[in-house]
């Protein structure tokens, strides 16, 4: 047997060694080099502050009592953190989007910074977790009778609760050593995570190795081992189907509800990725703690006398089979247990009542005095000491009032019930817009009066605080208000008719609140915040524009969040304005950022009124909010116009692309024109100029000689004033300001002409001409002579560039409404594709074969006549030959016939 | 900014695995409670039931470990993608 001496010298230098781990974590940390104290690993261990006492000895107990019960208090956190993905993830990116400090912060800041909430989630998490604190005390204290029983019972009555004073003493130093270092909750603490992670490995290597020792020590291997569980006196133990969904819920909404749970799991966080690790790592690590604990209980069944508290089974059985270092390594592992669970409910706890209840109050005490006097900082540390202290006492006095007699599972599953009241404000506010102020502290009112009434009140036994009358009749001798039977529902299960009455009043509440009220400006601001937390589109500013002197928002800061790191904040913001020094522009944004950081060190609510009280106004308004709406209509309507022009400015510049081109090719056009009209002059000058030449300087030509070359020079001279009227011709008609001489006349009559004036030119004069007369007689009002003109024109050009053998020119007319259309078709060979579109340009000629006739001319004057009798001509394709259309209206608009 | 209806193939997987991940809890709560079908109590194979639900429960952690590695992976792949841009 161990002694009670070596026993306290064995914690004393364990709690010794959680000291050094704690404090090299916390300097490792102040140095920057802490990277791995913030890994998925440590994350996951840390939220095995779950598994308190009551799993490393209750579990078992439990499991002795009703079998495989005690499964549901691990198969609920599990669904939970599988489930990560639909809400672990959000609360976590909240949690660090808006520096939560406690989980009465979040329910504080969801709804509109409200101190009222937090102070009711204040109370309830302390009214929740005292009794959950007196348990751990008394577990600890019960592990140390079981070493003392055998040897020296005579100092057990007189010291158990010296032993429970000590050990609270203990817990509350380290606490405040390594729970208070800094203000900051988000700034997290080290030393504390990493000595819960090291607590962590040792419970669960203890009770794994008490799990090896029953399963190949004392059966002979799992298959041994599963037939004597068979056999046991639990192998029949009936659970109810309520229960057991009723306790896998409770335990799911514990693993986020319970105060300490939400401090590791959110606050401490890091880094969202660790909870994907820490999704499967920790069901793991749950499912390796819960392994043994039916072999252990049914081996203590088996080997203890009747009547041994199967509580302690996790120790009376390594001690009754000699096992002195396995009963010492469980022992470590059931205070290991008990003191993390302490040392981060008294963290968590006294966050919320220093930032919910404390800080408020002296905030009031102050007055309206702008800026604060005094250190803050120390006092807000101060108030945290104190309240880690208190709660410690609140513990140890609720342990030191009931006795420690109730077995360690009902008070667990009390305490799950009570804090499980904040799941329909919680679920509400991060999932629903519609949730209000209102709504949630009517739900949370109710829940928890319902809770009090019907499980917390009565499990004091029945004459403590209710008495048997009450319990019995109902108050009044109402019997549907019987705290058992609400509504005369009396066969249910006493904690799931709580859970089930509790959380369905709760909700009821919750949402008829909800819906009836209507919510303050902020309320709205900060639910959409935070139920759209994962969109990245920034909701209002909270600040408008204040009065607010940057020194005296400096002076605050410096007080709560000290003066190195508030000079740090006040610098970057100047220096991000383009600022010198430390003092930056007092924007809306920089309050934002500056309340943001506060809230993390005093909460959401504090943090509010402490910038308000300075700024000097209650932050936004409905006309503020609804500025912000119109804002963003009036952006959004400035990017559709926005849109808009950008889609004309680009259609503007196709245009002008297209206009350059033209132009540029133009330009060539011109030059081209040039060139080739110099060419047209310079040919029949140069001839005229050589004959003439020849006329005048050479003697004694023969009259024959004299008349061909003079005849020569007459013709070449005809050709060049042809030329130059069809160049005057052209300008005039391209100008648009020829006189057209417009009179009645008769198609049929005009073509007529047109071919007998093309049947004298000598070229192609064989050619077939085939017309329908019927078609052709249309009374037309235009410039007849022109328009003769334009078919003597196509005429001529068949006539002379037509390649058939026995050449033919079909002439279509179509009347359709007051237009007619006039087609040209031959049977040659017809214009290649690649020339339809220039055949129109001025001195295009396809060839020179025939170059003789004219300078290319013809055509474009023809384009242009045409243009001017408000008609068109072009080239129609796949014709089987050279194919052109006129089309011209039969009157000519605006000008009468002359 | 409101995201399109319709995603190529890459996009689309990655909506499904985030199904998936949603999807495990259910498989979960399936799992666990499957014991209670039909019965008002239940509990008399306690060494039966015993197996089961370690096996049941070993099974889950399985397929979530396999779900968050993927959700990891891709988030790597974003982050990376992100760097590139």
């Amino acid at each position: 047997m161990i002694s009670f001496n070596l026993l306290v010298g064995i914690c004393f230098s364990y709690v010794i060694f959680l000291f050094i781990v704690a404090f090299l974590a916390e300097r490792r940390a102040a140095q920057g080099r802490g990277g791995w104290l913030r890994s998925p690993l440590v994350y996951t261990l840390s939220l095995s502050v779950y598994c308190t006492a009551w799993t490393f000895y209750g579990a078992v107990g439990y499991a002795a009592r009703s079998g495989l019960e005690f499964v549901t208090i691990y198969l609920g956190p599990t669904l939970v953190l599988v489930g990560w993905w639909w809400f672990l993830r959000k609360l976590v990116r909240i949690g660090q989007t808006q520096r939560i400090t406690s989980i009465a912060d979040l329910i504080s800041s969801r709804y509109g910074k409200s101190n009222m909430l937090g102070v009711m989630v204040t109370l309830i998490a302390v009214i929740g977790t005292t009794p959950y604190i007196a348990l751990q005390l008394q577990s600890v204290t019960l592990s140390f009778t079981v070493f003392a029983g055998g040897e020296d019972a005579l100092w057990l009555p007189r010291d158990q609760k010296a032993t429970a004073l000590w050990v609270a003493a203990g817990l509350a130093l380290f606490t405040v050593l390594f729970g208070t270092r800094n203000l900051d909750a988000n700034e997290r603490h080290h030393g504390v995570v990493i000595a819960i992670a090291v607590e962590a490995v040792v419970k669960l290597v203890a009770l794994v190795a008490i799990g090896v020792l029953v399963v190949w020590g004392v059966a002979d291997g799992p298959r041994d081992m599963i037939e004597k569980i068979a056999e046991s006196p639990i192998a029949h133990s009936q659970i109810s189907g309520s229960r057991w969904v009723g306790l896998t819920f409770l335990s799911a909404v514990a693993i986020f509800t319970l105060p300490r749970m939400f401090q590791v799991l959110v606050v401490e966080n890091a880094d969202e990725n660790h909870l994907a690790t820490a999704s499967w790592a920790f069901p793991l690590y749950l499912m390796v703690m819960s392994l043994f604990v039916v072999p252990i209980a049914v081996t203590g069944l088996a080997l203890m006398p009747d009547g041994s508290n199967p509580d302690l089974f996790v120790l009376s059985i390594p001690l009754s089979l000699g096992q002195n270092g396995l009963a010492t390594l469980a022992f470590l592992g059931g205070f290991s247990s008990a003191t993390s669970m302490v040392i981060v409910a008294a963290i968590a706890l006294s966050t919320m009542v220093s930032n919910h209840i404390v800080m408020p109050l002296f905030l009031r005490w102050q007055g309206a005095s702008a800026t604060m006097s005094g250190d803050v900082r120390n006092l807000v540390l101060r108030a945290r000491r104190i309240s880690i202290a208190t709660v410690l006492v609140l513990g140890y006095a609720y342990y030191s009032l009931t006795g420690g007699t109730e077995a360690l599972a009902a008070i667990g599953l009390i305490s799950f019930t009570g804090v499980a009241q904040v799941l329909p404000a919680v679920l509400g506010g991060i999932f629903w817009r519609g949730a209000t102020r209102i709504g949630a502290a009517a739900g949370l009112l109710v829940g928890f009066a319902v809770w009090g009434y019907t499980l917390f009140l009565p499990s004091f036994g029945p004459g403590v605080i209710l008495s048997a009358e009450i319990m019995q009749n109902g108050p009044f001798d109402i019997t549907w208000l019987r705290p058992r039977a609400l509504f005369g529902v009396d066969d249910m299960d006493p904690l799931v008719h709580a859970i089930f009455w509790s959380l369905t009043l709760n909700s009821f509440a919750f949402f008829t609140a909800s819906l009836l009220s209507f919510p303050s400006p902020l309320e709205r601001l900060q639910g959409a915040q935070f139920v759209n937390v994962f969109d990245h589109t920034r909701a209002a500013w909270t600040w408008t524009k204040g009065r607010a002197e940057a020194e005296d928002l400096l002076m605050t800061a410096q007080r709560i969040m000290g003066p190195e790191e508030a000079q740090n904040l006040f610098q970057t913001a100047a220096q991000e304005q383009g600022k010198q020094g430390y003092l930056p522009e007092i924007t809306p944004m920089f309050l934002e950022t500056l309340e943001r950081e506060l809230a993390g060190s005093v909460g959401a609510a504090t943090a509010h009124a402490m910038v308000s009280q300075i700024v000097g106004r209650s932050s936004v308004s409905v006309e503020d909010l609804m500025a912000v709406a119109d804002e963003t209509a009036q952006i959004l309507e400035y990017s559709t116009q926005l849109e808009i022009q950008s889609e004309e400015l680009s259609r503007t510049a196709r245009q002008l692309k297209d206009a350059n081109a033209k132009l540029t090719e133009l330009s060539i056009q011109k030059d081209a024109f040039l060139s080739q009209i110099s060419h047209e002059l310079r040919t029949p000058m140069t001839s005229i100029r050589a004959f003439s030449e020849i006329l005048m300087e050479t003697g004694g030509l023969s009259e024959e000689e004299q008349h061909q070359y003079s005849s020569i020079i007459h013709q070449e001279a005809i050709r060049l004033t042809r030329l130059l009227d069809d160049l005057l011709d052209l300008s005039v008609l391209e100008r648009g300001t020829v006189s057209l001489n417009v009179q009645k006349g008769n198609l049929s009559q005009i073509i007529d002409r047109a071919v007998n004036a093309t049947s004298s030119m000598g070229h192609g004069a064989d050619m077939f001409i085939s017309r329908e007369r019927s078609r052709e007689d249309i009374e037309i009002h235009t410039d007849t002579d022109r328009l003769s003109q334009v078919f003597i024109n196509l005429i001529g050009n068949a006539r002379k560039y037509c390649d058939a053998r026995n050449p033919i020119l079909n002439i279509h007319v179509r009347q359709k409404g007051e237009r007619i259309t006039v087609d040209f078709i031959d049977n040659g060979s017809g214009i290649p594709t690649k020339s339809q579109g220039i055949i129109f340009e001025k001195f295009s000629r396809l060839s020179d074969q025939a170059a003789a006739g004219g300078a290319g001319l013809g055509l474009a004057i023809c384009r242009e006549i045409m243009a001017n009798l408000d008609g068109d001509i072009s080239y129609l394709p796949g014709q089987g030959g050279a194919a052109f259309r006129v089309t011209l209206p039969l009157r000519i608009p605006g000008r009468s016939a002359a | 900014m409101k995201s399109p209806v319709f995603l190529e193939r890459q996009g689309y997987r990655r909506r499904r695995l985030q199904d998936v991940a949603r999807l495990v809890p259910v498989l979960g709560l399936f799992l666990f409670m499957v014991p209670l079908l039909g019965n008002q109590r239940f509990g008399n194979e306690l060494a039966v039931l015993l197996v089961y639900f370690f096996l049941a429960w070993a099974f889950l952690i399985v397929i979530a470990a396999l779900v968050a590695r993927a959700l990891e992976r891709q988030a790597a792949d974003d982050r990376a993608q992100e760097a590139e841009e």
